[in-house]
């Protein structure tokens, strides 16, 4: 085992490749925080919808995490980047393949976001409804509107149950941010590809990227325990599903 | 129980000299397993592709079947198995050394580096790096391409000849990196790259099959020369020199002229495009003198 | 902006999908059976009361399921051939094989996420259970098996299918490495004739049929085993 291989000049562009590592630590955490922006803001409100009674609003919702759940995030992946372009109206395209800065890194974000969204979605869902009706009830009772029943009774409740399966999404994401170096994102694990290729130093380099994702992991899994202690809704305790 | 370990490391090393004495290295592995296996790509036309039926053919796949015919005369096993793996530029060197081929048979450059790896049947190709770009592009050669995006197939010896060149220009150029040639050069063909680095004979092949070649141009200089050969793992001399032999048996008899002929000048599947590509004079000489020299992986520049 | 579409393409190539489809049932169903015998392992393993046991187990499963998946394919892929040769000290050593060097791979990899269904499984059964069976005179393995897992494995059947068309899904990743998985065939096809839009939403319909029929049906199945309960 030879871990100098790290402090040597890279390749190309200057540097060494202890650079290439900390530059895919980049894109990887990029990646994975934007999508989460996606996924959550989007999965909240699907998650809501599907626990609305109109099925004008419940069916859209299902129907969607359906389809999202359903399709492999690398197909999802792969129609994102080349499908997508080719099938709007070519002006559109042309902007999507060409002109638009990092395209593969949006296509990424986009993709994982969209995709994780109907996981969230599904968490947003059984948070709310496991918190019993009579709550809901006594929110009407008081002359609160349905709106602001989930505004100040079902979602600051629902959100503190699903802290840990949202942490479990989010630590998803940011594995399967991996999937995009299948359309040329150089996040962390296409960069440990990339330099066991250029020095042939395959295991050490694995075991540092492994030995990064884990750390990373660890660091996200004791912050969240720690803001779930801070939260906590009295009597409620680990009643958050997994 | 020491004279005893003893003993048995001394009947194990017997045991073992004795089978080494018969048959060693790879043609032991194929005799024992009775196949063997070769490595092939999915898109290096016309050198290791796949046909209409999605079967593995092509130049390289041709000289390797004859590869095989020796073995199995060396081995006296007329009824030896072929296995074919699909293997990618970025996936051939770390599964023919972790022993899942025995041979690649693709369009792999020999370089000195990779030869610190693996070792290479006598050059059976000679071409270089050049770029394709679409035509409406206006692109004339390399210094055109500042600050636009390049696709590279990752894990080839083009990748690292641009990269050195953007370098050493500071073209700034945007690279994304693919995963094998017709992925590369879909990305030019859909606009997402304004260039595509790579042997120029796979170029013209990529050119030829595409939907409208007319509206693709091969432009630029050399930016490195790039022989093929067969790959095989390093240290095993006897496999190496029955390679070898049948290469070089190929070269002397002349046969290699009819397989050349067969994919380069005559119409191939799966599209029945004839690519009327006549042999190079670098070519001739290396089958009247055949050689296995590797060469630097950066290309014409310095790495 | 559908007219030069070439549907054609879609049944030229059926036969190669075809093969390519079976690879990836094939890969889910044995890493299906391996991951669940391992993860059962692993499980018992973190359930005991001996450091030695529970805590290789749970670094182990912690490890992995820290680790993204296509890191993993590409561990076994390329290194533990490698590896092989060390231990066993013969250079030429053959290879596994791609089908199943993948397979170990994912086999490896779904022992972890199996191993936590199947410990929550077992915990889910009454401590009762398991005190009534020692009381009888059962050892801690006739306990296991006669009492406590058949119980457990009849809870989980839901959650370990739903993981098993999660399973289904992620051998799609066998792309990285170039294998013709059903993704595979999909995409070979798609960039030799440069038909990426026809493939890649074909496949991703096929996959969206077979998964949500398999949903569905394991969702069935939930009701009608809650219902007997």
């Amino acid at each position: 085992m030879d871990f100098s291989v790290f402090f040597q000049p890279a390749f190309s562009g200057g540097g060494i490749y202890l650079d290439w590592v900390f530059s895919g630590i980049k894109w990887t955490l990029l990646v994975s925080i934007l999508a989460w922006i996606i996924a959550f803001t989007v999965g909240s409100v699907l998650g809501v919808l599907r626990t609305t009674h109109p099925v004008a609003l419940r069916a859209p919702a299902t129907a969607y995490v359906e389809v999202f759940r359903n399709i492999p995030l690398l197909v999802q992946m792969f129609i994102w980047y080349f499908v997508l372009p080719e099938i709007v109206p070519e002006g559109l395209g042309n902007w999507m393949k060409g002109e638009m800065p990092m395209p593969e890194f949006w296509n990424a974000v986009l993709c994982l976001g969209f995709y994780t969204a109907s996981r969230v979605a599904e968490q947003v869902r059984s948070g709310i409804q496991s918190i019993p009706d009579g709550q809901t009830y006594a929110g009407l009772a008081v002359g609160l509107t349905r709106a602001q029943v989930y505004r100040h009774v079902l979602l600051p409740m629902g959100y503190r149950i699903i802290i840990p399966p949202l942490t479990s999404e989010f630590l998803t994401i940011f594995k399967n941010s991996s999937v995009a170096l299948t359309i040329g994102v150089l996040e962390l694990t296409a960069q440990a590809r990339q330099i066991s290729e250029y020095t042939f130093r395959t295991f050490e380099v694995f075991t540092v990227a492994t030995v990064v994702y884990v750390l990373i992991t660890l660091a996200v899994t004791v912050a969240m325990r720690a803001l779930e202690n801070r939260v906590r809704v009295p009597g409620y305790m680990g009643s958050g599903g997994k | 129980m020491k004279p005893v370990k003893v003993l048995l490391a001394a009947a194990a090393a017997l045991a073992l000299a004795g089978t080494a004495a018969a048959q060693e290295g790879t043609l032991k592995k194929i005799k024992d397993t009775g196949v063997v296996k070769i490595g092939h790509r999915d898109a290096s036309i016309p050198f290791s592709y796949l046909d209409d039926k999605q079967r593995p053919i092509g130049y390289g796949v041709d000289i390797c079947l004859k590869i095989v015919d020796a073995i199995k005369a060396e081995l006296k096993m007329p009824k030896l198995k072929v296995e074919f793996v699909p293997v990618t530029s970025q996936t051939r060197i770390p599964i023919l050394t972790g022993g899942n081929i025995d041979i690649e048979c693709g369009s792999t450059t020999n370089s000195v580096e990779r030869q610190k790896q693996v070792a290479f049947a006598p050059t059976y190709f000679m071409t270089g790096t050049k770029i394709i770009v679409k035509k409406s592009s206006k692109i004339k050669g390399y210094d055109d391409l500042k600050g636009k995006t390049v696709v590279f197939t990752a894990g080839t010896t083009n990748e690292r000849a641009m990269k050195a060149y953007n370098d050493e220009k500071k073209l700034g150029i945007n690279f994304i990196p693919s995963k094998d040639h017709a992925e590369s050069f879909l990305a030019v063909e859909t606009g997402r790259a304004a260039a595509f680095p790579m042997d120029d004979i796979l170029l013209y092949s990529l050119r030829a099959s595409a939907k409208k070649p007319a509206d693709y141009v091969i432009v630029g200089e050399f930016l490195s020369d790039d022989p093929y050969g067969i790959m095989m793992r390093k240290g095993d001399e006897a496999f190496k020199k029955l390679v070898d032999k049948t290469v070089m048996g190929l070269y002397k008899s002349g046969q290699i002229n009819k397989i050349y002929a067969k994919w380069f000048q005559s119409k191939i599947p799966p599209k029945n495009i004839n690519l009327g590509f006549p042999m190079s004079a670098a070519l001739k000489e290396l089958i009247k003198n055949p050689n296995d020299k590797g060469v630097e992986a950066c290309g014409k520049m310095k790495c | 902006m559908f007219s030069d579409f070439d549907f054609d393409v879609i049944s030229r190539s059926m036969p190669y999908m075809g093969e390519g489809m079976l690879f990836s049932l094939g890969l889910t169903f044995l890493s299906m059976i391996g991951g669940i015998f391992l993860g059962t392992l692993l499980a018992l393993m973190r359930l005991s009361s001996f450091r030695v046991l529970n805590a290789p187990a749970a670094g182990y499963v912690n490890l992995t399921r820290s680790t993204p998946l296509i890191l993993v394919i590409f561990w076994f892929y390329f290194l533990v051939p490698l590896a092989m040769k060390k231990i066993s000290g013969d250079a030429y050593a053959t290879g596994i094989g791609p089908f199943y060097s993948a397979l170990i791979a994912f086999t490896m990899f779904e022992a972890a996420y199996y191993c936590e269904i199947i410990r929550a499984g077992i915990q889910s059964v009454p401590r009762g259970q398991s005190d009534a069976a020692f009381a009888l005179g059962l050892t801690y393995g006739q306990g296991m098996r006669r009492v406590i897992l058949p119980q457990a494995f009849r809870n989980m059947v839901p959650i370990l299918l739903t993981q098993g068309i999660i399973l289904f899904q992620d051998t799609s990743l066998v792309y990285v490495v170039g294998l013709t998985d059903f993704m595979g065939a999909a995409s070979k096809i798609a960039q030799r004739d440069g038909r990426l839009v026809e493939m890649y939403l074909f496949a991703a319909l096929v996959y969206f049929l077979l998964c949500f029929s398999a949903s569905y049906a394991v969702k069935r199945l939930q009701v009608k085993y809650g219902a007997g309960r």
